[in-house]
Order: C-alpha cells, then sequence, then structure tokens
C-alpha cells in the first residue's frame, strides 16, 4: 500500500432498508476509490446517486456491508478506533444551522477541540487561529443565528479545523446558500486545501464549484462514471448529460462550435478561458 | 425583526458582578433569596433592599431594565397584597360591607410586596449579568457532585444549552412555515377562540417533523466532531473563583449576619 493513499475504498457496498416495502435499496454498488493525501476531489451527481453516502462512509458514520473503507490504513469498521478517524477525517453538513451548538460562534470552534480533551490554552490557540483561517476572528463574540448562511457555514469549517484533521468531508455545504455565500465557502475551502494541505472531498451539484477542484469524480446510481482532472471530465458531455448533470457553459459553447467546424480548445472551463481561445483564433486568422 | 431576538435577558456590559465566577453569582442569589426569606421585620427587610441596590450599582445594569422586569409580575404582587390584606386579622380592625381590614393585615400585605418585588429583582441580577450557557455550565459545575447518584449532569447541561442555541432557530422556522400555510390560505386571524387553536395544528405538526430532523442531523454533527458525553472533555473558558469573588461572598455573610441580628433585636412582625 503506498503512504499516499490517505482514503481507500475497496469493493464498497452499501444499501438502506426501506422499511415501508421491507425492500433493499442499494445506494452504493462495489466501489473503489482511492483519495490521495492533500488532493482536492470534488464529488458530481443528480439527487440519489449515492454521493453523499460515499462522503459518510468516509468517517464511520456509515460503514459498508461489503467491502472496507480505510482511512490513512485504520478501518472504519473498527468501533473502537471511531474517535481517531473522526479526528483525522473532519465532517460539513449541508445545513449549517444544525451543526453549530453553541450559541457563541467562538464557543462553538471550541467544541470539537474540547471533546478532544486538549488543554484550555491550547484550544484558545486553535480556536482563534481557525476563526483567523476562515475569516471569521471579527465575529468570534457574535451569536451564530445573526450571520448569513455563507459565515455560518464558515463557523462550522471553522470549528472542524480547530480539531486539525488532515482531510475535510463537505456534504453539499452550498446547496443551502445564496451566490455570495457560495463563493465564500468555496474560497475558504481552496485556501484550506491550497495553504494547509488538508484533503478535501467535496460534494456538490454545482459544476462551477466542480471545476475549480482538482479532481473531479462523477456518480451515477451508486457507481463512479467518470473520474479525472476537471478538463478530461468536462470534455464528456455526452455522458455527463445522461447521468443528469449541466456542463459549464463556456465548455459546452465550445463543443458546439467544434461540431461546426470553428477549431477551438475543448477543454476550456469558463468564460475567461474561452475568450483567450477565441481572441487567439481571431489574432490567427488574422 | 426576528433576528433582533437576544436568548435570555443578558445585559451587555462588563462590571465587576459581570466578571465574577458565574458558580459564585449562583450561589449569592440563593443567599440572597434566603436572606429575603428570613426577614422578619421592615428594618431587616430595608437592608436586604439596601444590599440589592449595592449589588445592582456594582453591576451597572441601569435601574429601568429591573422596573421592566417588574412589570410582568404587577398582578401577581397584587393579588399577594390583597389576599394577604383581607385574610391576616390581628390588631385595630375596622370592617366596612362584607370586608374586613385589620392593621396587622396592612404591614403584611406591603411587607409581602416588597419581599416579592427584592426575590424578582434580586434574581434578575443574576439574569442580566451572566450569559445563558455560562449560567448552564455553572449548574453542570455545582451540580457535579450529584454523579455519586449516577445521575448524568453533565447531558442535563447540554441539553439545556441545545435548547437555548435552538431557540432562535425555531422562532425563525416557526414564522417561515407560518406564511407557508398562510399563503395556501390559512387563517390565523380570525374565528373563536378554538377555531384559531385548530389553525395552529398545520404549524405544530410541521415544527415537529423538522425538529426531530434537526436533532438528528445535530446528533450526527456532534459525534463528528467526536462528542462522546462529559467524560474527558475539558474546557476552554475556564470559570475561576477569584479575590472578588470572595468580596462578594464576604460582603453578602456580613448582611446575612445583620438581617439575622435585626429580626432578634427588633422583634417579629410576621
Amino acid at each position: 500500500m503506498k503512504m499516499s493513499n490517505f482514503i481507500e475504498f475497496e469493493n464498497v457496498c452499501f444499501a438502506y432498508r426501506d422499511e415501508e416495502e421491507g425492500t433493499e435499496v442499494k445506494v452504493i454498488e462495489n466501489l473503489s476509490l482511492t483519495v490521495d493525501k492533500g488532493d482536492f476531489v470534488c464529488v458530481l451527481g443528480h439527487n440519489g446517486c449515492g454521493k453523499s453516502t460515499t462522503a459518510k462512509l468516509c468517517n464511520a458514520i456509515l460503514v459498508p456491508q461489503s467491502g472496507r473503507v480505510l482511512v490513512d490504513g485504520i478501518d472504519t469498521r473498527d468501533e473502537d478506533k471511531i474517535n481517531d478517524i473522526r479526528k483525522k477525517v473532519g465532517m460539513v453538513f449541508q445545513n449549517p444551522d444544525n451543526q453549530i451548538v453553541a450559541t457563541i460562534v467562538e464557543d462553538d470552534v471550541a467544541f470539537g477541540p474540547e471533546n478532544l480533551g486538549i488543554s484550555p490554552e491550547e484550544i484558545r490557540r486553535r480556536v482563534d487561529e481557525a476563526l483567523k483561517q476562515v475569516e471569521m476572528y471579527d465575529f468570534r463574540l457574535s451569536e451564530p443565528h445573526k450571520l448569513s448562511g455563507g459565515q455560518k457555514q464558515r463557523v462550522a469549517i471553522a470549528g472542524i479545523i480547530a480539531m486539525q484533521p488532515e482531510c475535510i468531508v463537505l456534504d453539499e455545504p452550498t446547496a443551502m446558500l445564496d451566490p455570495r455565500g457560495r463563493r465564500e465557502v468555496m474560497k475558504t475551502v481552496k485556501m484550506l486545501n491550497e495553504k494547509f494541505g488538508i484533503t478535501v472531498i467535496f460534494i456538490t451539484h454545482y459544476m462551477d464549484e466542480a471545476v475549480k477542484a482538482k479532481r473531479v469524480i462523477v456518480m451515477d446510481e451508486g457507481k463512479i462514471v467518470l473520474d479525472g482532472n476537471p478538463r478530461e471530465v468536462f470534455t464528456h458531455i455526452d455522458t455527463l448529460k445522461r447521468v443528469g448533470l449541466d456542463v459549464p457553459e463556456a465548455t459546452e459553447l465550445a463543443m458546439l462550435l467544434n461540431k461546426d467546424g470553428i477549431k477551438i480548445e475543448k477543454d476550456v472551463l469558463d468564460i475567461d478561458e474561452l475568450l483567450d481561445c477565441v481572441i487567439g483564433l481571431l489574432e490567427d486568422k488574422n | 425583526m426576528i433576528s433582533d431576538i437576544t436568548i435570555g435577558q443578558y445585559y451587555k456590559e462588563n462590571s465587576v458582578v459581570h466578571r465574577l465566577d458565574p458558580r459564585n453569582k449562583i450561589i449569592l442569589t440563593v443567599i440572597i433569596i434566603a436572606m429575603i426569606f428570613c426577614c422578619k421585620n421592615f428594618l431587616a427587610l430595608a437592608l436586604v433592599a439596601a444590599v440589592i441596590i449595592v449589588s445592582i450599582l456594582f453591576s451597572k445594569v441601569p435601574m429601568k431594565m429591573f422596573f421592566k422586569s417588574l412589570k410582568s409580575i404587577i398582578p401577581i404582587i397584587l393579588f399577594t397584597a390583597i389576599l394577604n390584606l383581607f385574610y391576616v386579622s390581628g390588631g385595630k380592625e375596622w370592617s366596612f360591607w362584607i370586608l374586613k381590614i385589620s392593621e396587622k393585615g396592612i404591614y403584611t400585605a406591603v411587607f409581602m410586596a416588597f419581599r416579592i418585588i427584592l426575590l424578582i429583582v434580586a434574581s434578575s441580577i443574576l439574569t442580566y449579568t451572566t450569559v445563558p450557557t455560562m449560567l448552564t455550565d455553572a449548574i453542570e459545575k455545582l451540580l457535579s457532585p450529584l454523579k455519586v447518584f449516577k445521575i448524568s449532569v453533565h447531558s442535563l447541561a447540554m441539553m439545556m444549552t441545545l435548547a437555548l442555541r435552538f431557540i432562535p432557530t425555531l422562532i425563525e422556522e416557526i414564522e417561515r412555515i407560518t406564511n407557508a400555510q398562510k399563503a395556501r390560505g390559512a387563517d390565523f386571524e380570525n374565528g373563536s377562540l378554538i377555531d384559531r387553536v385548530k389553525s395552529l395544528i398545520p404549524v405544530l405538526v410541521p415544527l415537529f417533523v423538522s425538529s426531530f430532523k434537526r436533532a438528528y442531523d445535530l446528533a450526527f454533527a456532534m459525534s463528528c466532531r467526536c462528542y462522546t458525553g462529559g467524560d474527558g472533555r475539558t474546557r476552554m473558558k475556564q470559570m475561576k473563583f477569584g479575590i472578588k469573588d470572595i468580596g462578594a461572598l464576604a460582603f453578602y455573610a456580613v448582611s446575612f449576619t445583620a438581617v439575622i441580628l435585626l429580626n432578634k433585636y427588633f422583634g417579629a412582625l410576621i
């Protein structure tokens, strides 16, 4: 086993029991996947494709029914080590309101480290540092319900990084936020990955967020459909559309132009890149 | 605006009283309540009133805040006073129509009214100067001896903290559901009292369902942050029992002794 494999899924299967019908609903089917240390992985897929289940398998909220999940070499089925795993892999959920436990921002950020039994001085240091990292230090004495959605979600992220995890799993952290809140959260997560080398698994259904990742995994019906860097993945327009996802507008436009015989790079990701290509093309013509 | 609500009735200020150890503040409040109940004549009561006024001055909380908290209990004060006025007999008596008022009755009524006012003001000092979460933490610390009887004090304190935390969230939720039901034609303003109570059902049912969902999410989030209960947990904010706490305790102890002496030398009214 290579040391750089931080999270490893080996032939993982997972099914929910439908209580009303008494049947098993397969959510994850024979999934194998490795995530390297320091990577920034975006998991994409429409509703019910198993992406949230995948997230919950990463830190032993759920355990696979067959196959296994290893976090830094620890099997998630090992109940004695469950807190070791959760110390390494922090998790941020969709609804910021439902994960804040204290009535003051700094107390909430301190909650995780307090659970780890760290000394008060060290907790204070970590809390201040975490709040500065997510740029919420000025709000440390505020009440969470007076903050915006994006700010609350950043507080939730600070609460996780104060525990100094090696990896953060974010389960659709931006689904309930306005565009501005989404940008704030994405910027924070990207900074944590680049500056502090924290491994990020970001679950979303927004394409513009996936574009910013280092690696994109597209899931459908519990299986991985596409896996690669954003440029590779987004050139598979037909596959993406088949699984019910949009393609970044710029990428789609580039593809359409290609179909019409205009030779333009197919793997552009955003408007600026497309613009550069078009300008380049026009200059060549002249 | 809904976002303006503050939990509890904390008054932000940086006074000596605010900085006292919250555990000590709870003990002091218990002492002063005991003092109020020990008073047997007006002189003793006046002394307790003086102690409370001194405490308020130290807390820098404006007096009008205390009048505000008294406003809502005026009916209770009046009710107690009137009951005492007519039911206590002794001393000179005046009677008119079917009512009888005695000299002792008047004294008792006034005494009781003052007693209730002092009780409310004294306990308001605690809630005005202490953040609710600090209060629950202090209660946890003070009740920790109960662990001997296998009572999980930590869980109780955690429940109180979470309840406080979710008050604003649930108020927001109620507003959202009410608006959603209004948009579907629900009528909350008209009809008889029974109709209006019935119209609350479409608000309460979704509120309950979503509260359970929230509780479920919260439990996940807490266990993801390695929460396993009170054992092995440390706290960022440590409570310190300092010199000012000893000073405050001494001040209250001396006053208590004075109250007992006043009771002894000036006789009992009740």
